[in-house]
C-alpha cells in the first residue's frame, strides 16, 4: 500500500449482505438473537424486517479498515448504529464502505468510515485509527 | 428496568475463554478477512458480547429486545489464537429515554497481567 496522506479519498468497498450472511455472521460471533435470522419474530418485536448485526456491518468496516494496512495494525475503531440494515429474504442487500484519512499523527493514521446501504447512512462517527 | 445498584460494578467471569484458530478463522471467512494469522479488529465482540449478554439477563433485561447503539474497541495487540482471556464487564451507565432503557458495559479482555482489548458498548432495550 502507497503512503498514506492526510485528506486522501480510499477507493470504496462494496460488501453483499445477505440472509445467509447473517446466519453465519450469528454462528461466528455466538450473538443468536432471532431479530437477525427470524423475520416472524422480528416484525413481532415492531421491526420492519430482518435486520442485520449492526456488528456485521460493522466487521465489514472493520475488513475495509484492515485492508489498509493489515488488521494486526487496527488500534481502535468506533461507530455508532444510526440505521438498522434491512435484510429481505433472498435479496442481496449491497453495502458500500468507503474511508477518508483525517489526519497522520506520529505514526498513526486516523480513518474516517463511511458505511452506505440503499443510499442511507447506517453507520455515524465511525472512525479507526490504524498503525502506519 | 435494571437494577441502579448494578450500575458501576465489575463482574469479571469465572471462566477463561481460550481463543480457538478455528474461531478466529470463521469469523474471518464471514467477512472475507484474508488474514487469519490475528483475529479481526472486531472478533473481541465474540467473547465480549455473550459475557455483557449474560450480565443483562442476569440483571432481568430482555435480550431479545437489545439493540446496539454504539460500539469501540481500543486493541493493545491482536488476538491470536491460544489466547486466553479473563473477561471483567462493567455497567458504566443505565439511564431511561422515552421508556427505552440505554445500558453502557465496558468490557475488558486480560491476558493474564495484560490488558489487551477493551470494549465499550451501549445497548438499547427497546420498551
Amino acid at each position: 500500500m502507497s503512503q498514506l496522506i492526510a485528506g486522501q479519498e480510499l477507493t470504496a468497498e462494496n460488501f453483499k449482505i445477505n440472509r445467509q450472511l447473517l446466519i453465519a455472521y450469528a454462528d461466528a460471533s455466538g450473538d443468536q438473537n432471532p431479530i437477525h435470522q427470524d423475520e416472524a419474530f422480528a416484525k413481532s418485536v415492531g421491526l420492519p424486517d430482518v435486520i442485520a448485526h449492526g456488528m456485521l456491518t460493522m466487521a465489514l468496516a472493520g475488513k475495509y479498515l484492515s485492508a489498509i494496512a493489515g488488521s494486526e495494525k487496527v488500534i481502535s475503531f468506533s461507530a455508532k448504529f444510526i440505521k438498522p440494515v434491512v435484510v429481505p429474504a433472498n435479496t442481496d442487500v449491497n453495502l458500500t464502505i468507503s474511508g477518508k484519512v483525517v489526519e497522520i499523527v506520529e505514526g498513526q493514521a486516523k480513518i474516517e468510515l463511511t458505511a452506505i446501504c440503499n443510499e442511507i447512512k447506517v453507520l455515524g462517527m465511525a472512525k479507526g485509527v490504524i498503525r502506519i | 428496568m435494571l437494577n441502579p445498584d448494578l450500575v458501576g460494578r465489575t463482574f469479571t467471569s469465572a471462566d477463561s475463554v481460550s481463543v480457538t484458530q478455528e474461531s478466529i478463522t470463521k469469523f474471518a471467512n464471514v467477512i472475507g478477512e484474508p488474514n487469519t494469522l490475528v483475529a479481526p479488529p472486531t472478533f473481541a465482540i465474540s467473547i465480549t458480547l455473550d459475557q455483557s449478554q449474560k450480565l443483562l439477563q442476569e440483571s432481568g433485561l430482555d435480550w431479545t429486545r437489545v439493540v446496539h447503539g454504539d460500539q469501540r474497541f481500543e486493541i493493545s495487540r491482536p488476538i491470536v489464537a491460544g489466547d486466553v482471556f479473563i473477561c471483567s464487564s462493567t455497567i458504566e451507565s443505565a439511564r431511561n429515554v422515552a421508556g427505552n432503557e440505554i445500558v453502557s458495559v465496558r468490557s475488558d479482555l486480560h491476558s493474564g497481567a495484560q490488558l489487551v482489548v477493551s470494549t465499550w458498548s451501549t445497548l438499547v432495550v427497546r420498551a
